[in-house]
């Protein structure tokens, strides 16, 4: 190795030479038998303990109960718990006990090796270049625009189908298939539609502008979301039941009439003071309902967004840009609180195409 | 492990151990040698030298984990069910029995309570995933921070960097599989910021989810990402990453006898495979007791997704926490024109960002040696404050990112200081601007001043505590000489070249072709290198050195016993010599 | 000290209060000893007559009317020790309770005499103790999900509270009596919303209260629970335990280890 070689870089004016490596010390563990083999019994030690855990691996496995009488231990899943503690343990000891015969009883003199650099030797990059120039020479790549334009063209085409491939992943957005104001399909459309009852998640009891206070809030749904064919099965469930709550989810908040700050056209989307919005937000559409009553603040737990309910829902705080859709809110007949109709704007975060 | 240590033992200093007779592992490796040839590369390789010290092991921890998230994921896909499919739960927990929930909420859930050692194995691959990306994190500082980045490792920077993102996706296809609230809200978020995107967001939102979110194919290809291909991506970024890094030998601290062309360790065998088998052993055991001892994400308590359920606290992993941090402090900017509507609120933090910060860091090593111009391979690492503008501009991004972490957890940060979400947000905002900005500067002006500090030591000595009086009756404190190994390994380093244009114009008098990128060049260089301390030259050294003899014999006098070598700690007493040595 | 007094009042009065005296004498006597304490400890910011004092602060009432808000709201405020507060804020934090039981009634008989309210819930409203094994069971399934539902946008999956705007936050649910969880719902108190029994049916809060109950009787399945918080405190754990050790170990096994001065004998 010489210090001629132009990918090393040379040391120049190095104020202090280069000590050369410091010599060699032992330790307790190569020049004194005890401690030698105390070293040894040490790292057994370890290994014997790590068996030890192991086996009470397999004890705590089939000692402790888990399922529906789960054993505790300790005010903890003892499964759990003790299955974790001696895995671990028996592993620990293993690695420990690995890592102290290297440090006590493995050689330990220091080697030394040479580096060579990266790149390949000249010959080496000679022969391989030209082999390189020779092959793509007897191809005639260079010589054949033609061809290799053409292949080039082949090969880009493959990227087609590739792509086209992919297509059937989902429905386009605004296709038939999707797009459905009847039943809410599509961005554009939820459950709601005019006389549709707001009843109570969870519960599905349709509710009476006095069954609320002041400063009531009700996380509610459509009552279709709860609605039973003639066998008593929900007619939604599963996929279209949790696309359906993603949009048609609302909050109703009675509040003083007197606070409410009508938006224009939505002078009648109350009832009593008791407002409904969409609980999902317009920042990435998060159910939000953390309000605060005082200030009928709603805030979004996910990045803080915040509305005023009392005021069109308009954003007070934080990233979201849109107002909270607002659910025009009536009575039928039999005094229950209903939808005047859908939406009027798409509900939850902004799209290229929403205008 | 059926090799005679002690025989290695004592020949490891000079020569290799030599087998006398064949041993049986002999034997096993010819045997295998008649069959696959490997003796030739082997050769070299089993005693490879690998040099020690802590932070070389950081890069481990992240490999070990991946072990761990292998043997731990295999594990888990023998009952996950990644289906979407709606079923009753009628699992073990009681909270949740008879409440309707996807299959993959009820393999999560039944993994957890009706499988023996199922919840230990869920918590130890994600906190092996946890420890996975962190490790990568402060891996890559390290090789920052040490310039371990330069040539010829730049494309193992690269492959480092990729892993990086990898991993990241990789944990977040991850936490989404068991459709509980908290995963089925982040892939809410997911979709709200994928439908930002603008002309395709919307396409995009429903190709993914196979039609409207949340729909019921999200987890079984989320799934399939997640075991098939993302791992196999992974493995074999990471072969590449290791080969590299046995084929250009790993960097090393320079000190004595140790330099560009050479690498001072421990050889592969036995030395460092029992260090490196060892951690494995290591990590895994802590990962296991950090599973047994601490819940991570009981998505018992959060219940099955449900889109119109919502939890306090609800945040992303870790590591997608500076994301959701800078959507969290973005003003709520949105434009509509032309019937379109673009999300700035969204689209920038998510979208725009991390990938603009992924590309700036994985320029980094190019753009720095664009600057400098150096062309060298560098095996030696540097300290982090022999390059104060680098070390400055790592210093700034992690400011940067912790700022945006920070605000990730503004929710959390303001019940547990009692401060305002709101105060925080808007203090964050301007934060993350100006925070990096001071950070550069404190960081660069505290390497210039330890360079200076490591200066003064090699000129004048170091300080011994001991104080001198005078025959004037002055006092003064006695320095000494640092130890000449100690000398060597400060200033075992290059001297920082700036670089300068030398005129606008070539000889003919026409603006040179690419002068413009030379003057910015030549800028940076400055900005990077110039306020640089640089090791003394051996005239200063030597006329610095002869000024503390010509000190220290005036002020010695003539008692020996007040040299201070003999409390400094440095030395033992006994033999010693006392005079300085020069 | 006089506090005190009140208090041995109080005490004697209760007592010394014949047991044979009539319904309604002793309804009345209690309305006015609860008047009595509420004109010392309460009437600086509610006014004497409990119909508040018109001081706005941060866009807060600080001294609301408390006609009409029940004997409920009283038993909460005061028995959670949020009322009195230290100082006008609009966060009332929970701390040990000032008044003992029976002034408690007295205040809450004074206030529910200012107007109708809610009353304090009794304990089979709250309790599924007298519910079959199998109602129970459903009970605590449907409280979960309406407790999912309604409340923990603010008190989190865990009943560990959360961060409101502006430096609120909605308190943790752990260690609260059934009963006081029970009259929050009802009332509101502060800026939590009110969840009246025309909101949720007093069976689902019932319900709600069974599952947090359930919630703090079952074991930690997975070893501590770091605070019930969320990812952010998983994150915390994993860098601090985790990388923290795992970083140790690696110092460790890098480190040199000790040297002797002795130089080997070679056999």
């Amino acid at each position: 190795m010489t210090h001629n070689d132009p990918n090393l870089p040379a040391v120049e004016g190095d104020p202090i030479a280069d000590p050369g490596l410091p010599a060699h010390e032992w330790r307790p563990t190569d020049v004194d038998e005890r401690a030698e083999r105390r070293a040894e019994r040490q790292v057994a030690t370890f290994f014997g303990l790590s068996v030890v855990f192991a086996i009470l691996f397999v004890v705590a496995y089939f000692t402790f109960e888990v399922g529906e009488d789960a054993d505790t231990l300790g005010g903890f899943g003892a499964s759990t718990v003790a299955l974790g503690g001696t895995l671990g343990l028996a592993l620990l000891l293993i690695g420990i006990g690995i890592i102290q015969w290297a440090r006590k009883l493995m050689a330990d003199h220091e080697m030394v090796e040479y580096r060579h650099p990266a790149a390949s030797s000249e010959e080496d990059r000679e022969a391989t270049l030209a082999a390189l120039d020779a092959g793509l020479q007897e191809s005639g790549i260079g010589r054949r625009p033609l061809v290799r334009n053409s292949l080039l063209g082949a090969v880009g085409a493959l990227g087609l189908p590739a792509v086209v491939l992919l297509r059937d992943l989902g429905p386009l957005p605004w296709s038939d298939d999707v797009v459905d104001p009847e039943n809410g399909g599509g961005l554009e459309h939820t459950l709601w539609k005019q006389g549709e009852r707001v009843v109570r998640d969870v519960l599905g009891t349709p509710i009476r502008p006095s069954d609320l206070e002041i400063g009531d809030l009700v996380n509610a749904q459509p009552a279709a979301i709860f609605e039973l064919d003639e066998n008593g099965h929900h007619v939604l469930e599963g996929a279209p039941l949790q696309v359906a709550k993603s949009k048609a989810s609302v909050i109703l908040l009675r509040m003083e009439p007197d606070d409410i700050t009508h938006g224009r056209g939505r002078e009648n989307w109350t009832v009593d003071g008791i407002v409904g919005y969409s609980k999902i937000c317009t920042h990435v559409g998060c159910p939000i309902s953390l309000n605060e009553r005082t200030t009928h603040h709603l805030l979004c737990p996910c990045h803080q967004s915040t509305f005023d309910l009392a005021d069109s829902a308009r954003v007070v705080f934080g990233p979201a840009a849109r107002a909270l859709p607002q659910l025009p809110l009536a009575v039928d007949d039999e005094g229950f609180l209903i939808a005047q109709s859908d939406f009027t704007e798409p509900v939850g975060p902004s799209y290229w195409e929403r205008g | 492990m059926s090799i005679d240590t002690s025989k290695v033992a004592k020949s490891n200093a000079t020569t290799a151990a030599t087998a006398k007779k064949p041993s049986r592992a002999g034997g096993v490796a010819t045997w295998a040698d008649e069959r696959l040839g490997l003796a030739g590369a082997m050769k070299k390789n089993l005693r490879k030298v690998f040099p020690d010290h802590w932070s070389f092991m950081l890069g481990e921890i992240a490999l070990w984990s991946f072990v761990v998230l292998l043997l731990t994921g295999v594990f888990l896909t023998l009952w996950f069910n990644p289906s979407m499919s709606e079923v009753q739960y009628q699992g073990s927990y009681d909270q949740l029995r008879g409440v309707y929930m996807s299959e993959a909420m009820v393999s999560a859930l039944d993994i957890s309570f009706d499988v023996r050692g199922g919840l230990l194995m869920r918590q130890m691959h994600h906190w092996a995933a946890m420890i996975f990306i962190a490790a990568m994190m402060i891996h890559l500082m390290r090789v920052y921070f040490t310039g371990a980045f330069r040539k010829p490792r730049e494309l193992n920077w690269v492959i480092g960097m990729l892993l990086l993102i990898l991993g990241t996706l990789e944990g977040f296809t991850g936490y989404s599989l068991p459709d509980d609230l908290l995963s089925g809200t982040g892939v809410r978020a997911a979709d709200g910021f994928m439908k930002s995107a603008p002309v395709v967001g919307t396409y995009l939102s429903f190709f993914l989810f196979g039609g409207e979110f949340p729909g019921d194919s999200i987890i079984p290809r989320l799934y399939i990402v997640h075991v098939l291909l993302i791992p196999g991506l992974l493995l074999a970024l990471i072969a590449a990453h290791m080969l590299l890094l046995v084929y250009h030998k790993h960097t090393q601290w320079p000190g004595p006898g140790r330099t560009e062309e050479n690498v001072v360790g421990y050889p592969m065998l036995p030395v460092y495979a029992a260090k490196a088998g060892g951690f494995f052993f290591i990590v895994f055991g802590v990962t296991a007791l950090m599973g047994g001892f601490m819940t991570i994400n009981p998505v018992w308590k959060y219940g099955p997704y449900d889109p119109s359920k919502v939890t306090a606290g609800s945040q992303p992993d870790w590591y997608m926490g500076w994301p959701d941090g800078a959507l969290r402090i973005m003003p709520g900017w949105e434009s509509e024109f032309l019937g379109v509507t673009l999300s700035w609120n969204v689209f920038l933090p998510i979208l725009v960002l991390p990938i603009l910060l992924f590309v700036i860091v994985l320029l980094l090593p190019f753009i720095e040696a664009w600057i400098t111009g150096d062309k060298r391979e560098h095996h030696l690492l540097q300290r982090p404050r022999n390059a104060p503008t680098r070390t400055a501009v790592m210093v700034a991004l992690m400011t940067f990112y912790g700022l945006m972490w920070a605000a990730g957890g503004n929710d959390l940060i303001a019940i547990k200081l009692d401060l305002s979400i709101n105060q925080i947000t808007y203090f964050m905002r301007a934060a993350v601007f100006f925070g990096p900005l001071l950070a550069f500067w404190i960081t660069r002006r505290w390497c210039i001043s330890l360079q200076r500090h490591d200066q003064e030591k090699l000129l004048h000595g170091y300080e011994t505590g001991i104080i001198m009086r005078s025959p004037e009756g002055g006092y003064s404190e006695r320095h000494l000489p640092l130890a000449p190994a100690r000398q060597y390994t400060l200033t075992a380093r290059d001297r920082d070249e700036v670089y300068t244009l030398e005129s606008d114009v070539d000889h003919n008098g026409v603006p040179a072709p690419g002068t413009r990128a030379n003057r910015i060049r030549a800028r940076l260089s400055a900005w990077l290198n110039a306020h640089n301390v640089q090791k003394p030259t051996r005239e200063e050294l030597e006329a610095a050195h002869h000024h503390a003899e010509h000190e220290a014999e005036l002020q010695a006098g003539l008692d020996h016993s007040a040299d201070g070598h003999q409390f400094d700690g440095h030395h033992a007493v006994e033999g010693e010599e006392l005079r300085p040595r020069h | 000290m006089l506090l005190l007094g009140l208090v041995m009042t109080g005490g004697l009065y209760a007592a010394f209060s014949p047991a044979t005296a009539q319904q309604a004498q002793t309804d009345a006597q209690l309305v006015e000893q609860g008047r009595e304490l509420f004109l010392v400890g309460c009437s600086s910011c509610h006014g004497l007559n409990g119909e508040g004092v018109a001081t706005e602060r941060e866009g807060y009432n600080i001294g609301p009317s408390l006609v009409g808000v029940g004997a409920a709201a009283v038993d909460f405020q005061v028995a959670t020790g949020r009322m009195p507060m230290a100082s006008p804020s609009h966060q009332a934090p929970r701390k040990d309770p000032v008044y003992n039981d029976e002034e408690i009634a007295a205040m809450a008989a004074f206030v529910a005499s200012l107007g109708p309210g809610p009353a304090i819930p009794s304990e089979e409203d709250y309790s599924v103790d007298g519910l079959s094994e199998e109602e129970r069971q459903e009970a605590i399934v449907r409280g979960g999900q309406i407790f999912l539902t309604n409340c923990t946008a603010c008190h989190n999956f865990n009943g560990s509270g959360g961060a409101m705007p502006r430096g609120g936050y909605a308190p943790s649910l752990k260690g609260v009596d059934e009963k006081h969880i029970y009259e929050a719902m009802l009332t509101g108190p502060q800026a939590m919303d009110v969840f009246s029994n025309g909101n949720i049916p007093p069976e689902a809060k019932r319900d709600v209260i069974a599952y947090l109950k359930s919630l703090e009787e079952e074991p930690e399945y997975g070893g501590f629970g770091l605070g019930g918080l969320g990812p952010v405190s998983e994150g915390l754990f994993a860098w601090l335990i985790g990388i923290g050790s795992l970083v140790g170990f690696a110092v460790w096994i890098a480190a040199h280890s000790t040297r002797s001065k002795k130089d080997k004998v070679e056999a």
